[in-house]
């Protein structure tokens, strides 16, 4: 409780209210997550988990709401201030989203050469050494249709933090993925995390995979915050959405049909 | 970079293919680069009808292409045409007397301008004006006067 | 109200997309940046899209020519004047067949191969990948494939001009036995640089210029899923092609 005290707030989000068309997607969200932790928004398919990262990288507008990242208030940033604050994100999107048309060195050096002036022989070492720490030196030639699953997530990892990124954005980091691979991407998510000193938020409906490695969840149902806690406290708890959740159950507050207005299933037309 | 380094070969050679063929099409399939050489003098002639002659129509001697046609102009007074003819100045040896006409190519191709170099002991130079010439033959003028003639020599029996 | 916005929407539809067709050759545009990357990747994109067309357009050039003269020589025999064929042949192939054919072709080969490629970067989450990353892909992925065809259509075009006067010259002088001093010499007297061939090149430019910009935009604004991408790729063949056809006409009409 002592060390909670001292540890900065690294994101800071209040009241956020998002909709697309007359589906509200997120209502009302408020959480704040501390600088070097692991966070997952855990939650079934379509609930908006993805639209946070969204929200929070800058590329999506809330309708209400603030989204402050280190002080700096992402939700009234200009393009050019984003565009500088994009720098200090390392994203890893769901199936790595490597560029198809690079080698894996040029894939990894893009966001170096976009961003900095470095020489060529400093860029090459640097690339290189990330290429290292995610264990897969010596395919920097390869074409990324030439790879496994699991080292093509890995290059996107190398390449999600060849900039030195104060945060971390996972969607999905895992799916897809064979169970070593999994235990690989989870040690280099870990290790990376407390080396650096990043803040990374997770976005997952994987609970399994997850409880290992976060430190804090939220879990989300119907647009809004269900529950949160350290994983070891929701597996536990007694919050209906949040068990049905945690436990795979069918029934619970989480519906099993798609809810539309009007008659239900199209019955009665 | 290695895969790289073909790539930008392969494409340095296309755009040279390509500029070579855009070169190949302008001096070989246009007018452009027919230009006689650049050491030319001209001399003008002047005719009461060129019918389609055109600038860079050919000047031939004997068939022999020696120069081009530079510019034609309307006399505002003689009503004349002056078409104005650079001759390559390899060709520096014309007689001063040589007689020019509007000759056609075939039945129906292209003007050119003919040379008829006469006996002169004198030779062209710069800016000189040939004073024997034959205007273009128009078609529809020497069918006409043939009717004419004809109708003529009719009403004479 | 309903089957009524139904229609608007139908009519607004296509101005609206050409509306945000021009917004993003704006953004292309200004987006240009003089990089010894850019450059680069322009290279990559002229390998890619025109080195590799080449064979395809100089081979219908060559029959094009070949086809050409076959025609003009039976036509203009009735009037005794052959030795007209290869001024026919090159004047209609200056002006428009050779830029038309060449981007009609253009666009069914490289147009579509940038439309599917963009939409399946757009699929697989790169485009978002690059945003996410502040890199712009209007200026990584969008750019450098614009300028290439901006820069390969002409070039293509002469090289299936040079193939169809080669055909010509097969057909004429080689089959038909007719005489290559007047075959060179009617070109050469009755081809003008300027307003034939010059004129031809700009068409050219143009429509790299279209062709190019229709498949970059078509591409990043594609459904990212299979269907979706398909969807884009007829579309930039058929919109290039109308395209082509239309602004032909009116660089016709006021510029000769």
């Amino acid at each position: 409780m002592e060390q909670a005290k001292i540890i900065k707030t690294a994101i800071r989000i209040r009241d956020l209210v998002f909709r697309r068309g007359r589906n509200t997607i997120l209502d009302g969200i408020s959480m704040d997550i501390q600088q070097g932790s692991i966070v997952a928004f855990m939650g079934p398919s379509g609930v908006g988990k993805t639209t946070i990262l969204r929200l929070i990288s800058g590329q999506l507008k809330p309708d209400e709401g603030t989204i402050e990242v280190n002080g700096q208030m992402v939700s009234r940033m200009s393009d050019r201030e984003l565009h500088r604050f994009r720098r200090n994100i390392g994203v890893l999107l769901q199936d790595g989203a490597l560029f198809t048309d690079l080698t894996v060195f040029e894939n990894i050096a893009t966001p170096l050469r976009e961003h900095t002036d470095l020489p060529e022989p400093l860029l090459r070492r640097l690339v290189m050494s990330k290429l290292n720490a995610v264990g897969l030196g010596g395919i920097e030639d390869l074409m990324p249709h030439e790879l496994s699953g699991g080292m093509a997530r890995r290059v996107a990892f190398a390449r999600a933090v060849v900039l030195d990124p104060g945060i971390m954005l996972y969607d999905e980091p895992m799916t897809g993925l064979d169970p070593i691979a999994v235990s690989t991407i989870r040690t280099l998510m870990r290790e990376t995390n407390d080396a650096l000193g990043l803040t990374s938020i997770v976005v997952t409906h994987n609970v399994t995979q997850m409880s290992q490695l976060v430190d804090y969840c939220y879990i989300m149902a119907s647009a809004k915050i269900a529950g949160e806690g350290p994983p070891q406290e929701l597996n536990s708890s007694t919050e209906p959405g949040v068990n049905q959740f945690m436990n795979g159950k069918m029934e619970g507050p989480i519906p099993f049909h798609y809810q539309t207005p009007g008659t239900p299933w199209g019955l009665l037309d | 970079m290695r895969p790289n380094y073909k790539v930008e070969l392969a494409s340095g050679i296309f755009l040279l293919l390509g500029i070579a063929a855009l070169i190949w099409l302008a001096m070989r399939a246009t007018d452009y680069g027919q230009e006689i050489g650049k050491d030319t003098y001209r001399i003008s002639a002047r005719f009461t009808n060129v019918a389609d002659l055109r600038v860079k129509s050919p000047v031939k001697i004997a068939g022999v292409t020696v120069g081009m046609v530079e510019s034609i102009v309307l006399d505002p007074v003689m009503f004349e045409a002056v078409v104005n003819m650079d001759i390559a100045t390899r060709f520096n040896e014309i007689p001063s007397d040589t007689g020019a006409s509007v000759l056609t190519s075939g039945v129906l191709g292209d003007r050119y301008i003919g040379l008829e170099p006469g006996g002169a002991p004198d030779v062209l130079v710069e800016g000189d004006e040939l004073f024997i010439t034959q205007s273009a033959l128009i078609l529809e003028q020497v069918i006409g006067k043939y009717l004419f003639n004809a109708d003529s020599t009719e009403e004479n029996r | 109200m309903a089957t009524l916005g139904h229609y608007t929407s139908k009519l607004t539809g296509p101005v609206a997309q050409s509306g945000q067709c021009l917004l993003f050759l704006m953004r292309m545009i200004s987006s240009i940046r003089f990089s010894a990357a850019q450059v680069r990747s322009v290279l990559q994109q002229i390998y890619l899209i025109g080195a590799r067309s080449l064979v395809i357009v100089m081979i219908c050039g060559f029959f094009v020519g070949m086809v050409l003269s076959l025609q003009a020589i039976n036509a203009l025999e009735q009037f005794g004047a052959s030795d007209q064929v290869s001024l026919l042949v090159v004047k209609s192939l200056f002006r428009e067949l050779g830029p038309v054919l060449t981007a009609l072709l253009f666009a069914g080969r490289a147009g579509t191969s940038v439309t599917a490629e963009i939409g399946l970067m757009k699929a697989t989450n790169q485009i978002e990948a690059m945003e996410l990353m502040a890199i712009d892909p209007i200026q990584i992925i969008a750019l450098p494939r614009f300028i290439a065809s901006l820069i390969s259509l002409p070039l293509l075009t002469a090289m299936f001009n040079a193939l169809a006067i080669l055909g010509s010259v097969v057909f004429s002088i080689g089959v038909m036995d007719m005489d290559a001093g007047i075959f060179w010499s009617k070109l050469q007297t009755g081809i003008y640089f300027y307003k034939d061939f010059v004129g031809g090149m700009w068409k050219s430019l143009v429509f790299g210029g279209l062709v190019g910009l229709v498949a970059v935009f078509f591409g990043y604004t594609a459904k990212p899923t299979g269907a979706g991408v398909g969807t884009a790729t007829t579309n930039t063949v058929v919109l290039s092609s109308v395209l082509i056809l239309v602004f032909d006409f009116i660089m016709t009409s006021f510029f000769t």
